[in-house]
């Protein structure tokens, strides 16, 4: 009896821990079917109507896009420069080991932090970013004071801090490569365009895709960099889903509101991660076919 | 095997029960809320003669904004401790966590903090879930409140802006005294003396002036030897406090209003057509002769650019130019001035303003070493003291403001004392008081944001009106 019974006792700390995710999760689904607020503590049961009036507002169909906008451009420049940073890094070894260490300084210092570093350099008056171009005649650019300014900005900053967690991803990738069919290529004369495009590419792609999953992930998420950088402005312009919910449910103290935003981008985020994870299951059955 | 089945449906029985624990509990617990609320106040309790020693060996414990009025107060805590017994801990944030800081700690439910620093438009929101005590009973009770205090020395209009009905649209003035006003600022133009008289200019006495003053500036200070010198540093950061100060007196001063109240319906004016046309001006102003990224102007950079000469004037508080003011403070020190600002159609000098206040959580279980910290901080001793020998100025009691050393001290800023004697009795909180101030204003600087950005005023004004409709009518 006691024997049979062990098993289970084995699960019980994964069985807390599943409880202590799914136990603020649950509390905060539960919430969304309430109008609980700072205004009205002892709440109604108003079920999905927070919900509905989350999908009939402006202003959530703006956030919804410059959400998307966000996270597609960031996780694919960053995949791009990162890719290209690895095969930079991957064919001058003694350099590139150098490089590698000063590479992954970005990604030691807090988004946020980084985030007011760029906002100060990027001022247009005082900031290092203007005085550097002023020689070439574009010292006036007010880089966070148009709509489309303040989001290439953030995507800007994003790229400076995620592209080494990239590239040094896309690196790793590189260096566990055989050796033997790149050999080949170059015993039978193959041009490095094609040797990418036919053996490094597809080989690399799980690892490629890996970063960009990640990428994608936390990009849909982002609240730091935009929120130290423009704070969701001008305008709406850079106002993404997490900035706000966090408004709704902390500045306006709309509990129940703000909740519903960030469930309505979890199922997104969620949506999101399963069609990638699947698709790296292809992928990686692919290369491994490949090697 | 049937035992083993058995055991393992009763174990599955069991894990799902405590799985569903947490969350019936959560359904029973309700939302944080609790009734333990009573209707009688706790300064009820305090009986007998008033006696500053009546907590001695209490801990008192206080959340405080970074801020040179706090400083002020810190420096003199020591005269608290040993007037009354009472030990004062505290924490300190920068303003741009302070208030999430505070509301996150209130909504909480906890006594983390038995006083705090707040806004008047803070009482707005944390004043109806019952977050602060009712100081009015406090201050009624002459066992609780030494006669010293002398309430009818503060300026009416503060004691006021502290005090609300908790109903939309409601004058303040009524109801429950939800903190105390402890130091204030009013919003004025403070200008550069300096450029104002290479330029041969002189303050605006009209906002259409003010605009091409700004302008002015802007085109020909750097010629001048001012170089990067701007017209006019205003706040445009997409927050509630970019549209109080001097956007919000500009506008009061024009007679407009941000909501008409019809018993406790509330209707946005933002979109009315005087309005429209005064908040296309304001941005064309900010435009012409305004700061280089304006959306991300606090007034930290506002005053700051009026103390590094960047800026030609400032219409904010009077004490974001004061610190720069102040001897030694900036490279502006001894050459800025003070004006009330541009006049309204009329004449009208309405103007919005700030005060720093300081409440007492509901939740405190030391209320009554709480309210003699509250009595000492905002008494006459402290205030002077703070006044004269550090920067809490703009005081908020009468005997203060004309305290023959403060004046000395005042006297040396041109045209400081004259500006806040003539501003003072028409600076009042110009806002409708409701729960969704937060958010309105906010969403009105953002709209200020794409006006300036280039988008049509009508059209984001009516839709912020549409929108706010919604939320607060």
């Amino acid at each position: 009896m006691r024997l049979a019974l062990r098993p289970y006792f084995l699960i019980v700390p994964a069985l807390l821990l599943t409880c202590g995710i799914l136990y603020p999760f649950g509390l905060g689904l539960y919430y969304t079917l309430f109008d609980f607020s700072a205004s009205k503590p002892q709440p109604d049961m108003v079920r999905f109507e927070n919900y509905r009036t989350v999908f009939t507002q402006d202003s959530f169909w703006n956030s919804a896009w410059v959400t998307v906008l966000y996270a597609v451009g960031a996780a694919a420049v960053e995949t791009v420069l990162g890719v290209a940073v690895a095969l930079l890094l991957h064919r001058s070894s003694r350099v590139g080991r150098v490089l590698e260490k000063i590479l992954i300084l970005p990604l030691m210092i807090a988004p946020v932090i980084a985030a007011i570093i760029w906002k100060l350099m990027l001022q247009p008056s005082v900031g290092v970013v203007n005085h550097l171009l002023r020689p070439v005649g574009l010292g006036g650019v007010q880089w966070t004071d148009t709509p489309t300014g303040a989001l290439l900005s953030s995507i800007a900053v994003d790229v400076w801090v995620y592209t080494p967690f990239v590239a040094i991803l896309a690196l790793a990738g590189l260096r566990s490569l055989p050796t033997s069919p790149f050999e080949a290529a170059a015993v039978d004369g193959a041009r490095w365009w094609y040797t990418f495009r036919r053996l490094t590419l597809p080989m690399l792609w799980p690892y490629v895709l890996v970063a960009v999953i990640f990428r994608f992930m936390d990009s849909l998420k982002v609240f730091d960099i935009i929120y130290a950088l423009t704070e969701g402005g001008p305008g709406d312009s850079t106002m993404v889903l997490q900035i706000r919910a966090y408004l709704e449910a902390i500045r306006f103290q709309r509990y129940s509101f703000g909740i519903s935003y960030t469930i309505v981008l979890w199922a997104v985020v969620y949506l999101a991660a399963m069609i990638l994870v699947r698709h790296l299951g292809k992928i990686q059955r692919k290369a491994a076919e490949a090697k | 095997m049937d035992t083993h089945a058995h055991d393992r449906r009763r174990f599955l029985a069991l894990g799902a029960a405590l799985a569903a624990a947490p969350v019936l509990s959560a359904c029973g617990a309700g939302f944080g809320g609790d009734d333990d609320r009573s209707d009688g106040s706790a300064a009820d309790d305090v009986t007998g003669s008033f006696d500053w020693k009546r907590e001695k060996g209490a801990t008192v414990k206080a959340l405080l904004n970074k801020h040179p009025y706090t400083d002020a107060l810190i420096a003199d805590l020591k005269a608290f401790t040993e007037q009354t017994g009472i030990k004062v801990e505290y924490d300190v944030f920068p303003e741009d966590n302070y208030f999430d800081k505070l509301t996150v700690d209130l909504s909480s439910g906890r006594a983390s903090y038995d006083v705090f620093m707040l806004g008047a438009y803070m009482v707005w929101q944390y004043g109806p879930p019952g977050w602060l005590e009712d100081l009015g009973p406090w201050m009624r009770n002459s066992s609780a409140t030494g006669a010293e205090w002398d309430q009818a020395d503060f300026f009416p209009n503060l004691l006021q802006a502290d005090q609300w009905s908790l109903k939309a649209g409601a004058p303040l003035g009524q109801g429950g005294q939800y903190a105390l006003p402890w130091g204030w600022e009013t919003n004025v133009v403070a200008y550069n003396t300096e450029v104002f008289k290479k330029l041969g200019l002189q303050p605006a006495e009209t906002f259409e002036e003010l605009r091409e003053l700004a302008g002015v500036i802007k085109d020909k200070a750097p010629g001048a030897g001012f170089d990067g010198m701007y017209g006019i540093a205003v706040r445009g950061s997409r927050s509630w406090a970019t549209i109080h100060p001097g956007f919000m007196t500009m506008y009061a001063r024009n007679g407009l209003h941000d909501f008409t109240v019809s018993g406790e319906k509330l209707t946005p004016a933002m979109n009315t057509p005087e309005a429209i046309a005064f908040t296309e001006d304001w941005a064309g102003m900010v435009k012409r002769g305004g700061p280089p990224s304006w959306t991300s102007y606090t007034w930290y950079q506002c005053s700051s650019d009026l103390g590094a000469k960047k800026a030609g004037m400032l219409f904010d508080a009077d004490t974001a130019a004061y610190f720069q003011a102040v001897e030694g403070a900036s490279p502006a020190s001894g050459k800025i001035a003070f004006h009330p600002g541009p006049k309204g159609p009329g004449g009208s000098l309405a103007t919005n303003m700030w005060i720093w206040s300081l409440g007492m959580n509901a939740k405190s279980r030391k209320k009554s070493a709480s309210w003699l910290f509250l009595q000492w901080a905002t008494g006459k001793e402290h205030l002077r003291r703070s006044a004269i020998t550090h920067n809490h100025i703009d005081p908020v009691r009468k005997s203060v403001a004309a305290d023959a050393a403060y004046k000395d001290k005042m006297r040396h800023l041109p045209g400081f004392i004259e500006t806040f004697e003539t501003v003072v009795d028409q600076t009042k909180i110009q806002f409708t008081p409701q729960a969704q101030f937060f958010d309105a204003t906010t969403s009105w600087a953002a709209a200020l944001q794409e006006i300036y950005g280039g988008k049509g005023a009508k059209s984001v004004l009516n839709g912020l009106a549409g929108d706010l409709a919604g939320k607060v009518g």
